[in-house]
């Protein structure tokens, strides 16, 4: 065998060995619009609690990862249509969406909460200060009861696609006038300009656009948990990917050790929000 | 295949609000544009610039941004909430014709006047040689000629209103289009959705097409 011979066969075997190593390559879909969970600076950049732990996972699963912007309503197609392998989009893992895909363990909790402007007449509803669904009981039972009163005919704005719909069209707060928008952005935006009475998204949702506007938004009523609220945020990962479902859980676990979450939730949400 | 069929009446009864929406929109808007397309044809300048301006911007900016300003942009003026415009502009609904009317208006506007420029000199001075006095020559002899002659483009304006119709529901409005999204939002089935949806638009723009036919058989000349 020549030299040259030689060299090319080395160059393409060296090549083929370097392909697999960095073959490992995971995509990740995230929203960018969601903060503290995701969202993008003003330079366009990801940014946020999710982004920064993805970049964390990946080092312990030792891939390389790329984060892919992906809008909302979208996300779930997007994930069965492989532009990425697994969301990470403060997407709460709920029995309706594990029917098509699966989840990681949860990485971090939120609770719901509806908002209004100060001055509404639904502030200062008379409810527990949270209620768990899964749990029920008669308190719960009550708070239900006074949010459907004090919500009957009431426009109600919610992002789509979300819990937070979800629970408003179960019917568990009777007949609300649900509004849905694309972005939590524009919930935020029309509860601001007094197109809806109240609006529900993750409570943390709420107190930074508050923070970041300026605008008088107050939480009200009792935080919700459990039931349609979901068991936590997780890692959304298609059926057939039971192998990398495993590295991410593997992975969870170690930052979860290392104290990596609740480092990372504590920075962007301003309380341990880690699970 | 089922999801097909089970989103089908869903999907229908929004089709009511597409419908309403396209119908609305293009009623208003044949007044809007009439009325700027006599403004071009005007000899004073400032009315001249106003309907060159409007038509300009109006067809100059996508629908997406012109309904977006509409909605969530004037939303954020305080002096227009506290105003009497709030109770147009607080609904989506009014919102989305608003914006629908203005944009189809220019078009429109622009379909019009070429109409009125390229009726024969000839018939004008005929109508004037008649003892016809202005007012009876535009109603009865330019405005005629004109609708006739703008028929074609008119009927392309129609089926691409009855399209942009679909953004309304980044307004929040549940049309065809806002309720396909919906149920894609619980069922992750893009795809199938989306099919039945694109046909029934399919079927609106084929009778809008063969509504215009028929105008046009009729009124030949």
């Amino acid at each position: 065998m020549s030299i040259f011979k030689k060299t090319i066969l080395t160059i393409f075997v060296s090549l083929f060995l370097t392909a697999n190593v960095f073959a490992d390559k995971i995509r990740i879909g995230t929203e960018g619009a969601y903060p503290p969970w995701n969202a993008k600076d003003e330079s366009g950049k990801l940014i946020g609690f999710e982004v920064e732990l993805a970049n964390f996972l990946c080092i312990y699963m030792g891939a390389e990862c790329t984060i892919v912007e992906q809008d909302w309503d979208g996300m779930i197609p997007g994930l069965i249509m492989r532009k990425y392998d697994a969301i990470m989009a403060g997407m709460s893992i709920t029995a309706e969406r594990q029917k098509t895909i699966n989840f990681s363990q949860g990485y971090a909790d939120e609770v719901a909460s509806l908002a209004v402007m100060k001055g509404s007449s639904l502030e200062g509803m008379d409810t527990p200060a949270g209620i768990n669904l899964s749990l029920g009981g008669s308190d719960v039972k009550a708070a239900l009861k006074t949010l459907t009163g004090a919500l009957a005919g009431k426009t109600v704005c919610v992002q789509t696609a979300t819990i937070h719909q979800n629970f408003l069209e179960s019917g568990d707060v009777g007949s609300v006038k649900v509004r849905t928008y694309k972005t939590q952005d524009e919930v935020n935006l029309d509860l601001a300009a007094g197109r809806c009475d109240a609006a529900l998204a993750a409570a943390v949702a709420f107190s930074d656009y508050a923070e970041k506007s300026g605008k008088p938004v107050v939480l009200t009523g009792p935080t919700f948990s459990g039931g349609a609220f979901g068991n936590g945020v997780g890692v959304g990962i298609r059926k057939d990917d039971t192998d990398l479902l495993k590295r991410f859980n593997k992975a969870i676990d170690t930052a979860r050790k290392q104290g990596k979450i609740s480092e990372l939730a504590t920075k962007w949400f301003g309380f341990d929000a880690s699970m | 295949m089922d999801l097909m069929i089970e989103s089908l009446p869903r999907l229908l009864k929004a089709t009511k609000l597409t419908i309403e929406l396209t119908l609305l929109s293009l009623f208003f808007g044949i007044f809007v544009g009439i009325f700027f397309a006599i403004l071009r044809t005007s000899k004073n300048r400032v009315l001249y610039f106003i309907s060159y301006y409007y038509s300009y911007i109006f067809r100059g900016t996508p629908l997406l941004v012109q309904i977006f300003i509409i909605y969530f942009g004037l939303g954020q003026v305080e002096w227009i909430r506290e105003s009497f415009l709030w109770i147009v502009l607080k609904e989506p609904y009014s919102c989305a014709i608003l914006a629908f009317t203005l944009n189809t208006g220019a078009y429109s506007s622009e379909i019009f006047r070429s109409a009125f420029e390229t009726i024969n000199k000839g018939i004008l001075e005929a109508a004037e040689g008649l003892g016809l006095n202005k007012i009876n020559t535009f109603f009865k002899i330019r405005l005629p000629i004109a609708i006739r002659q703008s028929l074609p483009a008119y009927g392309n304006e129609m089926i691409l209103m009855l399209k942009g119709t679909s953004l309304a529901s980044t307004v929040t409005l549940l049309d065809l289009t806002g309720v396909a999204k919906h149920i894609i939002s619980t069922t992750f089935r893009p795809v199938e959705v989306f099919i039945v949806a694109g046909s029934i638009y399919l079927i609106m723009t084929f009778l809008i097409h063969n509504f215009i036919k028929f105008l046009e058989k009729k009124y030949s000349y």
